[in-house]
């Protein structure tokens, strides 16, 4: 269980302080699938790397499984069971992509296991065990790897920060199959952050944020068809192109 | 030999044991043991500190290991090592040198290497240099390696200099003639006020040759490097020189690839890169559970693999 009270966060601009998230109320029950989506620039990834404490809120409370985390590093969430799929993941010159895989599962594997990962998010799996995680990846491979690393972490919640992003048509397919085998298997939380309509309807609850508050949430089928009516056609932010 | 010399040897060699096939052990200036096989001779130079290393024409799987390791506080050397490589010999040979220094006095080990690799032939040059000792004394090497290469040859150089030496100028020369393939990849990591300077002339001088030179160099505390890996493309060739390095603390990094191109058919690229760990890599293994040292040390050990 994921509760989060009063968050907010600002930072300072050349025109002053900007409020990103406004004393944001959250409650995401275990085993959930939450889809958070909204505008760009409403508060999305801030709200997410919070929960990873990759930013310190100016206010408010995370607790996860009854235990205040609010003032825990990054790594003691992580060994809680949290777990963050960045939306630009970096790249590690020298570091192989079983290297990372390894990190991430806490131990060595066998080859069968990291084929498993990779295969999960649409990688040939040989052409990979021995890439190194340097520049020679595309952006969509190294996205694949790092939603890869997420499942290998085997993490009780699950972050992923627009997995969608730079993922080609077919590989996208795959991508929300895994993610609806995640839910159905492993009884992990997931929060996806998405504008893709068919990540979003893989949802159990679909949250909005809007100019840093939480304007909407509920059952996909409640709150969808209103998020789409208010949208006009010129500036939509839900995409369909990669569906 | 005692454990400070047995750790030594697994440092720079992995030496556990006598090694199998060819070798040649030196310590404090004097043979530790020597043994040639039917297709390698190891002899001593007669006019100047050092040995000959002979390889059969079409010697293949073997190797050749030649450590030198230095315990006397005080002990400075220059040694000259010449190798022949018989034509479509294909060997392993692990150099290396290892100073443990307890006192006080400068110990150095200044190895000039020199390889004659006949037409066709193939070696893997693995090198270690490694350093410890409590004492003062300040721990040197300067290494000169220098490879001739007949037509159709192909040498893999890897050079390797973790921690412990406090100077070192690094020279390598490659004169490689046609349809050639040269690999060179160097690691360094210095610390404390270490300094090390690497040079580097590779000539691609007959067609059909290929170069590549990898560089990963990690600068802490208040240490300096600079590197200078120069490459000319004398004939239709192509290569690549790539030297990247990871700055932390106070350390200075100079890197100055240079490629010249001499003909019209030489291809050339070169790369460079300084920085520090980048903060989202750390954070990146933070979010798989590592503590910010923990993620640092393996950023450090990938880079430097």
């Amino acid at each position: 269980m994921l509760n989060i009270r009063g968050l907010s966060y600002s930072v300072e601009t050349d025109k002053g302080t900007q409020s990103i998230l406004k004393n944001v109320d959250l409650d995401i029950d275990s085993g959930r699938f939450v889809v958070i989506t909204g505008p760009n620039g409403s508060g999305k990834t801030t709200l997410a790397k919070a929960i990873m404490g990759l930013i310190k809120p100016d206010s408010g409370t995370i607790s996860y499984n009854g235990a205040d985390i609010t003032g825990l590093s990054v790594t003691e969430r992580a060994k809680l069971g949290i777990s963050y799929g960045f939306q630009q993941p970096p790249r590690f010159k020298g570091l192989l992509v079983t290297d990372l895989l390894s990190i991430a599962a806490g131990r060595d594997m066998q080859e069968g296991e990291y084929c498993s990962y990779l295969t999960q998010v649409g990688l040939c799996t040989s052409d990979y065990l021995g890439r190194e995680i340097d520049a020679a990846l595309s952006g969509g491979e190294l996205k694949r790897i790092e939603i890869a690393t997420i499942l290998a972490r085997g993490a009780s919640l699950m972050i992923f920060d627009e997995p969608e992003a730079g993922i080609d048509l077919w590989s996208f397919t795959r991508l929300t199959d895994t993610f609806r085998s995640i839910h159905q298997n492993t009884g992990a939380t997931i929060i996806i952050i998405s504008h893709q309509e068919r990540i979003i309807r893989l949802a159990d609850e679909l949250v909005l944020i809007s100019g840093g508050e939480i304007t909407q949430r509920g059952s996909v089928e409640s709150v969808l068809p209103q998020i789409l009516d208010d949208t006009v056609p010129e500036c939509a932010y839900i995409g369909e192109a990669a569906i | 030999m005692n454990s400070i010399e047995k750790n030594l040897l697994v440092q720079i060699a992995d030496l556990h044991e006598t090694p199998i096939g060819a070798y040649n052990i030196r310590e404090d200036g004097a043979a530790a043991g020597r043994k040639s096989t039917a297709n390698i001779e190891i002899t001593t130079k007669t006019d100047k500190p050092g040995i000959d290393i002979r390889i059969k024409p079409h010697t293949k799987n073997e190797s050749v290991h030649i450590p030198v390791i230095i315990t006397k506080t005080g002990y400075t050397e220059i040694v000259y090592n010449d190798f022949y490589i018989g034509e479509g010999a294909d060997v392993l040979i692990v150099a290396g040198c290892g100073i443990h220094n307890s006192g006080c006095d400068t110990s150095q080990h200044d190895g000039v290497h020199t390889f004659y690799l006949g037409r066709g032939s193939r070696v893997r040059y693995v090198e270690k240099h490694y350093g410890e000792g409590e004492g003062t004394g300040e721990r040197i090497m300067n290494p000169n390696t220098i490879i001739y290469m007949e037509e159709g040859s192909y040498v893999e150089l890897e050079t390797a200099q973790i921690r412990g030496v406090d100077s070192t100028k690094r020279y390598t020369k490659i004169e490689a003639s046609a349809d050639c393939e040269v690999f060179v990849t160097e690691r360094l990591l210095t610390h404390g006020k270490q300094t090390a300077v690497s040079e580097m002339d590779i000539n691609m001088n007959g067609a059909g040759g290929k170069a590549k030179v990898v560089s990963r160099s990690v600068a802490q505390d208040e240490s300096a490097q600079t590197f200078y890996p120069r490459m000319s493309g004398n004939a239709p060739c192509f290569g690549h020189v790539q030297c990247d390095s990871i700055i932390m603390g106070n350390a200075k990094v100079r890197s100055i690839p240079e490629i010249a191109a001499n003909n019209v058919d030489a291809q050339l690229v070169h790369e460079a890169a300084i920085g520090r760990i980048a903060g989202d890599q750390l954070l990146k293994l933070m979010t798989l559970g590592l503590t910010s040292e923990e993620a640092e040390d393996k950023i450090l050990s990938g880079f430097l693999k």
